[in-house]
Parts: C-alpha cells; sequence; structure tokens
C-alpha cells in the first residue's frame, strides 16, 4: 500500500546512490522485495507455519508416535501432515468454499459467514487506523462499538418507524453513539492533553458496565424474562439480507465498503483529511502551518468513533439481532490488529478485515471438524501482527534485502 | 551467525525430542495417530460452550465431563465448539448442524438464541439447552418439538446451604454474591435466603443477618463477570470485616478469590456451588459445604435417552427429588455440625421432597 512513496522515491536514489557496480541488478525486484506488502505476505506466512506447528503439538495422535519416534519416525511425519493438513482444510473449507457439504447451498455459505465476521473488524479497524493515521493511539474501539450497539439496539426495538426509515434511524444512532464516546476522549485531549490511550481504555470499561447496567433495566430490555438481553430489534430496523435465507449476510457488508472509500476520500482527497495526515506526521509543524490541533484531536476521534459505532450497529441490526452484554466481544482490540495489518490504510484495512473474517469463520469449522483448540487461530493472527510490526525481523527470516530509500517502512 | 542459531535451535529440539523418550516401541500396525475410532453407533453428540470455555470449573466443564462420560461408555463420537463471544454462538451451532450432529447442546442461556433457531431450522436434530428454557421474541416460554431444556431448580440446595450456615454462624452473620445478575445465579441467592429466613423463624431468639442479597428487592453484591477473582476477594473482604463468616459465592471461579480471602480470616468458611469444592478446589478445609448442581449426569443421561432412541423434550428439571441437585458432605466440618442441626436439614430435605415446602424464586424454573 505504500508504493506511492516506494515508486517516487525510490527509483531515483537507486540510480543515484548505488555504485556502477551494483547497478544491473533490476531495481524493480528489488522494491518488491522490500516492499512492505510482501512483509505483510510473509507474516502471514510464518504465522501460518507457527500455528501448524501449535497444531501438531497439541494433537494427541501426533504425541503419541512421537514416543516412540526413533523406531518409526516415519509415524510421525504422517501424523504431523494429516493432523495439520486436515486444521488448514477446515479452516479453508470453513472460510471460502466446503467441497464436503451435502447441498451447494452450504458449500458456498462459508465465504458467505467470512465477509460476515469482516464486517464489524473491517469497520472498527478503519476507524483504529484513521486515529493512527492521525497519530491518536485509539484503544478505546471496545467502548465505541459497545456505545454504538446501545444506541443502534435500542433505537432499533424502542419504537417502530416505517420500513427504510427506521434503518436509517437505527445506524445514525449507532453512528452518534460511537462518536459521542470516541468524542469524550478528543474532547478531554484537546482540551486538557490527557493521554488518549488512558482516556480510551477507561472508557472501555464504563461502557462495559454501562451496557451490563442497562441490560438490567427492564425499561431498557422490553422483555419478559429477566435474562439480561433486550428484545429482538424490529424487522423493519434490522440491516437487510443480501442472500435469502441461510444466509446471514447482510447490507452491514455494503456499509463497510461504503465506508472504507469514505475513508480513503477522507484521508486522500479532502482537505480535512490532510489536516489529519499533517497532524499524524508532526503536530508541532501543523500547528505552526495554522492547523488547529485540538480541533483535529476531537474530529477524528469522533469519526474513529463513529466507525466504531457503525461496527457495533452493524453487529446488532444485522447479525445478533439483539442487544447482549457480549455484543461488542473483542471487536474493539481485534480492531487494533486489523488496522496493525492493513498499515492504516483503508483498502489495507479492508483487505486485513477480510482475512481475519475469514480466519474466524474457518476457525469455527476447524474446531467443530478436526478438534483443533480455537485458541491457535488467535495465535497465528497474533503472530502475523507481532510480525507486521517488526517488518526487519521478517526480512531477518527470509533474508530479505533491507528496504531502499526512507518511503518503505 | 544467523546459521549458528539455526544449529543451536536444531540441536534443541533433537535433544527435546530425545528427552522426551522418543525410543519407545512402534505399536503393531494400527493406523497412526488414529485416535478416535468411532466403534460404538453411529451418533454423535456435539456440544457448544458459551464464552466461560471448557475449563471455567463450572457449568461449562461440568457440561464437557458428562459428554466425556457418555462418549466412554456409549461409544459414540463427539464434536466440541468453544465459543469466545456472543457472535461465536451461532456459527458454532450451525457447524455443529453442518456435520449432521444427532444431538447439539447448548450451555448457558446465552445460547437460547441460536440453539432455538437452529432447532426451528433442522427439525430432524435433536438439540439440548443447559441453564434456560426456551422462550419466543418477546421472551415468553416456548415449546420445541426437537429442544430439550436442561434446568435445574438450585434454589431448594441453597435453602438447606442457608439453613446450613444460619445454624452454624457465630457471629450471626452470613452472605452471598454472584458474578452476574442472572436467572441461573439468582436462584442460588433466593434459596439462600430463604433458608436463613427458616432458621430465624424457627429459632426466635435468633436474628441471623444475610448481606449481599434482599430476595424482596432483588437486589445485591454482584463481582460483575466470571473470571475476576481479585474482584471476589474484595467483596469477600468487604463481608467479613461486616462481621460474616459464612460466605457463599456464585460466580463460578470468581468463588476462588472469595476463598482465598475467607482463608486469611480465622473461623471463616466458604460454601461451594455447582461442584463439590471440596474436591474440585484447593480450599477444602474452609468449606463447609456445597450445593452442587449435576449438570454432568444431566448431560450424560440426555445423551443416553438420545442414543436409545428415547428423546424427549420434555424439560429436565433438577430437583432435590431427583438428585439433580442436592447439599454436598460437609467433609471436615463433620464434627462440628450438630446433630439436631443436621437432622432439621434432612427434615427439610424431606419436606421439600414431597412438597410440604415449597421453595420459591422468581428464577425458578
Amino acid at each position: 500500500m505504500t508504493e506511492k512513496t516506494a515508486t517516487g522515491q525510490t527509483v531515483p536514489v537507486a540510480q543515484g546512490d548505488i555504485p556502477a557496480a551494483e547497478a544491473p541488478k533490476p531495481t524493480v525486484l528489488r522494491e518488491i522485495l522490500a516492499g512492505s506488502w510482501l512483509v505483510s505476505v510473509l507474516s502471514i506466512v510464518v504465522g501460518l507455519l507457527v500455528g501448524a506447528v501449535l497444531i501438531a503439538a497439541s494433537d494427541s495422535g501426533v504425541q503419541g508416535t512421537l514416543g516412540y519416534f526413533f523406531s518409526r519416525p516415519a509415524d510421525f511425519f504422517m501424523a504431523v501432515w494429516r493432523t495439520v493438513s486436515e486444521a488448514y482444510l477446515a479452516l479453508f473449507r470453513g472460510a471460502v468454499f466446503d467441497w464436503q457439504a451435502q447441498t451447494f447451498v452450504r458449500a458456498v455459505r462459508p465465504v458467505t459467514e467470512s465477509l460476515v465476521a469482516s464486517t464489524p473488524l473491517i469497520l472498527a479497524g478503519l476507524g483504529i487506523a484513521l486515529g493512527f493515521r492521525s497519530g491518536l493511539f485509539n484503544i478505546g474501539g471496545q467502548g465505541q462499538v459497545i456505545l454504538g450497539a446501545i444506541f443502534a439496539g435500542f433505537f432499533g426495538y424502542w419504537f417502530t418507524l416505517p420500513l427504510g426509515l427506521h434503518m436509517l434511524v437505527a445506524v445514525v444512532a449507532g453512528i452518534v453513539g460511537g462518536a459521542i464516546w470516541g468524542g469524550i476522549a478528543g474532547a478531554l485531549k484537546a482540551r486538557t492533553g490527557a493521554n488518549e490511550v488512558i482516556v480510551t481504555i477507561m472508557l472501555n470499561s464504563i461502557a462495559g458496565y454501562l451496557i451490563a447496567y442497562l441490560l438490567k433495566q427492564q425499561w431498557f430490555r422490553q422483555t419478559g424474562s429477566a435474562n439480561p438481553q433486550s428484545r429482538d430489534v424490529d424487522a423493519a430496523a434490522s440491516l437487510f439480507p443480501l442472500l435469502p435465507d441461510p444466509f446471514r449476510l447482510n447490507a452491514g457488508f455494503l456499509i463497510a465498503i461504503a465506508a472504507t472509500v469514505f475513508v480513503w476520500w477522507l484521508l486522500e482527497r479532502s482537505t480535512l483529511g490532510f489536516e489529519f495526515r499533517a497532524v499524524g506526521e508532526n503536530p508541532h509543524a501543523a500547528r505552526t502551518a495554522g492547523i488547529s490541533v485540538g480541533r483535529v484531536t476531537l474530529v477524528v476521534m469522533m469519526i474513529a468513533g463513529a466507525l466504531a459505532g457503525l461496527a457495533g450497529a452493524s453487529q446488532v441490526l444485522g447479525t445478533e439481532q439483539r442487544l447482549t452484554m457480549g455484543i461488542g466481544g473483542s471487536l474493539g482490540f481485534d480492531a487494533i490488529t486489523v488496522a496493525l495489518l492493513g498499515r492504516s490504510r483503508p483498502l489495507g484495512t479492508f483487505l486485513a478485515g477480510l482475512l481475519f473474517g475469514a480466519f474466524k469463520a474457518g476457525g469455527y469449522t476447524m474446531q467443530a471438524q478436526t478438534g483443533t483448540p480455537i485458541d491457535i487461530i488467535l495465535v497465528v493472527q497474533s503472530v502475523i501482527v507481532l510480525l507486521i510490526a517488526a517488518p526487519p525481523l521478517v526480512r531477518a527470516i527470509f533474508r530479505l534485502p533491507a528496504p531502499v530509500g526512507k518511503g518503505a517502512r | 551467525m544467523k546459521r549458528k542459531h539455526f544449529a543451536s535451535a536444531t540441536a534443541l529440539v533433537a535433544a527435546g525430542v530425545l528427552a522426551l523418550s522418543a525410543c519407545g516401541e512402534a505399536p503393531e500396525d494400527s493406523g497412526a495417530g488414529g485416535g478416535e475410532g468411532g466403534d460404538g453407533a453411529d451418533y454423535k453428540a456435539c456440544i457448544v460452550s458459551d464464552a466461560g470455555g471448557w475449563d471455567d470449573k463450572s457449568f461449562n466443564q461440568s457440561a464437557a465431563e458428562g459428554l466425556e462420560e457418555a462418549v466412554e461408555e456409549l461409544g459414540i463420537e463427539e464434536a466440541r465448539a468453544e465459543s469466545q463471544s456472543d457472535s461465536d454462538f451461532a456459527p458454532n451451532v450451525d457447524n455443529m448442524v453442518a456435520q449432521s450432529c444427532n444431538i447439539t447442546l447448548g450451555v448457558g442461556f446465552l445460547l437460547e438464541d441460536s440453539i432455538h433457531d437452529a432447532a426451528e431450522a433442522n427439525s430432524d436434530m435433536h438439540f439440548g439447552l443447559i441453564d434456560s428454557a426456551f422462550s419466543d421474541a418477546d421472551g415468553n416460554p416456548a415449546d420445541l418439538e426437537n429442544g430439550k431444556p436442561i434446568i435445574f431448580n438450585t434454589a431448594e440446595a441453597s435453602f438447606l446451604a442457608g439453613y446450613l450456615a444460619a445454624g452454624m454462624t457465630e457471629s450471626g452473620t452470613v452472605a452471598t454474591f454472584g458474578g452476574i445478575q442472572i436467572p441461573s445465579v439468582t436462584i442460588f441467592m433466593d434459596g439462600f435466603a430463604d433458608g436463613v429466613d427458616q432458621y430465624n423463624e424457627d429459632n426466635d431468639g435468633d436474628e441471623v443477618k444475610l448481606l449481599g442479597w434482599d430476595k424482596d428487592a432483588q437486589e445485591g453484591s454482584f463481582s460483575g463477570d466470571f473470571d475476576n477473582q481479585s474482584q471476589g476477594q474484595a467483596l469477600t473482604e468487604q463481608f467479613i470485616s461486616q462481621d460474616a463468616d459464612i460466605i457463599m459465592p456464585v460466580a463460578g471461579p470468581v468463588g476462588l478469590g472469595a476463598a482465598s480471602a475467607a482463608q486469611g480470616v480465622d473461623g471463616t468458611k466458604i460454601i461451594w456451588v455447582d461442584s463439590d469444592g471440596y474436591e474440585s478446589t484447593d480450599y477444602g478445609d474452609i468449606i463447609l459445604t456445597s450445593v452442587m448442581k449435576e449438570i454432568s449426569n444431566a448431560v450424560k443421561d440426555t445423551i443416553a435417552e438420545d442414543v436409545d432412541g428415547n428423546f424427549s423434550a420434555e424439560p429436565y428439571v433438577g430437583t432435590l427429588e431427583n438428585e439433580g441437585v442436592g447439599l454436598a458432605p460437609y467433609h471436615d466440618f463433620e464434627g462440628d455440625v450438630p446433630d439436631e442441626l443436621d437432622e432439621k436439614i434432612q427434615e427439610l430435605r424431606d419436606q421439600i421432597i414431597s412438597g410440604e415446602l415449597t421453595v420459591e424464586s422468581p428464577s425458578s424454573p
């Protein structure tokens, strides 16, 4: 995603600085090797390899063959191969296409499930990415998702409105809910200089207890039972399905696409986005240039919160159809990893969200069909992000050349 | 330099392999690693946890143990899926349906929606829901032809625990707290409160105080979740400073925090819940008794019935009568409980079983 800077800067540098003796090396190849997207791909490969080792290590069959490794080593390798390949094939069948399914619908459903799982990740990830680009470490995605879900859900079942209008009102309510929560953190930072990391983390806890409190209140839940979950959202308010019944894919995914385009436009094409990036690069210089850093901080946090709020809205209005205490899951934190993997670029975040959504959907099948512990998926994702955050490590593992120029990070 | 690292890493792995005593005999021509040989019926029992996971020392774990026993005894196949958040429930249940499980059990009321939907969409498969009945979208009770609720009237057993606690307290104050305010938790606390009241009624002179739960107002102390042990410890310290000497935490693993707080203060006792805490925890010496909820037996029996073709959607309700709930032995406190009190508890138990005495709770199944 950084080709622009890479191509813009490296070509002249390579021609100018490298002595003639080394010049014949094709610079294009060198760029690709040094480019950040290759690091991303290789990080994914390494993550999957680490996952494979763990899958093999945690399988009792493999452990059994290790007991007599020296008398019949082939058994061990066969067992490792079978366990790992079964697990990863199940992951693929759960995420993309299930060729073992009994019906055609079941066979193609996995890819739509991946999209369903990726929708909130993309939306919340975009919010985090926007913060990163503007130099703000927004850890409050979780709280903003919950607030978005509370607002969208409550407006979704509290009253009835005509079809379409109700959905719009509920989605906007989710945006407002997230924006308020993000805005609080932004205003505190802009006004008092409070550290946004600490403020957003605290707001996460407050949001968690707020939803727990609200779901205890009869007026809020609007159900007869004492269980802490709300009434189902009104049919008119729920995000309309894109495919017929067994599929869960809904309009939330279209919102995610639209949000990606919006964030791209905002960051790359608008004056406001230019100010965001300027503040992100160097707040002092931005201030000198006449940009109000405080205003940018507030606006960025509100938009980031609004995007996370949309993620909450898509969960409650699309996938889950009702509010529960765990509606936010760990979305706010998963979103941080998505934004990191996407290198805080809108398209990158979109693709990273798709990948992690696929991991999520595939993980269900992998766990259910092969008994592989679901935590391994989390380890794979964590290793990927760890490596993304430390590109020199990936280059060291694969002996890639160091990046040329300053642009490729 | 990197080569050296590789070499040492390889050496380490080799040493590790050796250390794992890799010199054992190879088994006779068995399919390598083929652990699961479904020699029994062509039957698959599947189970989906809630966010607690299979090692929560509470109801998910009990349910998994029930499945394990069923697998061992009946030689059936199994599949398990652990949920990590609420959005995992529906996909996990759906994956069980996709692999044609004969019965799919959901653990916890949070799975009601997913199990309910799956049961309606797949009338040829059987489903079970632990700790909750089925309800429609507005929260009114609903019946399913292929879905069996497995629920427990724990108030009956915790009533006895409350009576015992009131009879055993030296300070005249007992306490309870919950994890999250949900019916399957507050039902314990309701029974406990009623047991204490019953004791006060029977013994005019005494006025044992209960902290942490007001049954009439349905309000009390909650730690907020089922993981944060230090929160349980803090709550328990509060109760101890208010003179409570017997405490019943209804919060799964959070109760371990309560036990560690109680251990620091002489004469303070804990009443455990769900399983027999004398066996399942390290705090046996301060556990007066446990209010047991026999989830694993219920799971095993439900699966066994289904394997035999006797599935019924009739709810299973664990009571004192069918031993689905009960009071654990006093273990170390056997000698300390006065015979009189123990006899009275047995008497109350018989009265509840015969229906002479009913323990009521707004959360009763």
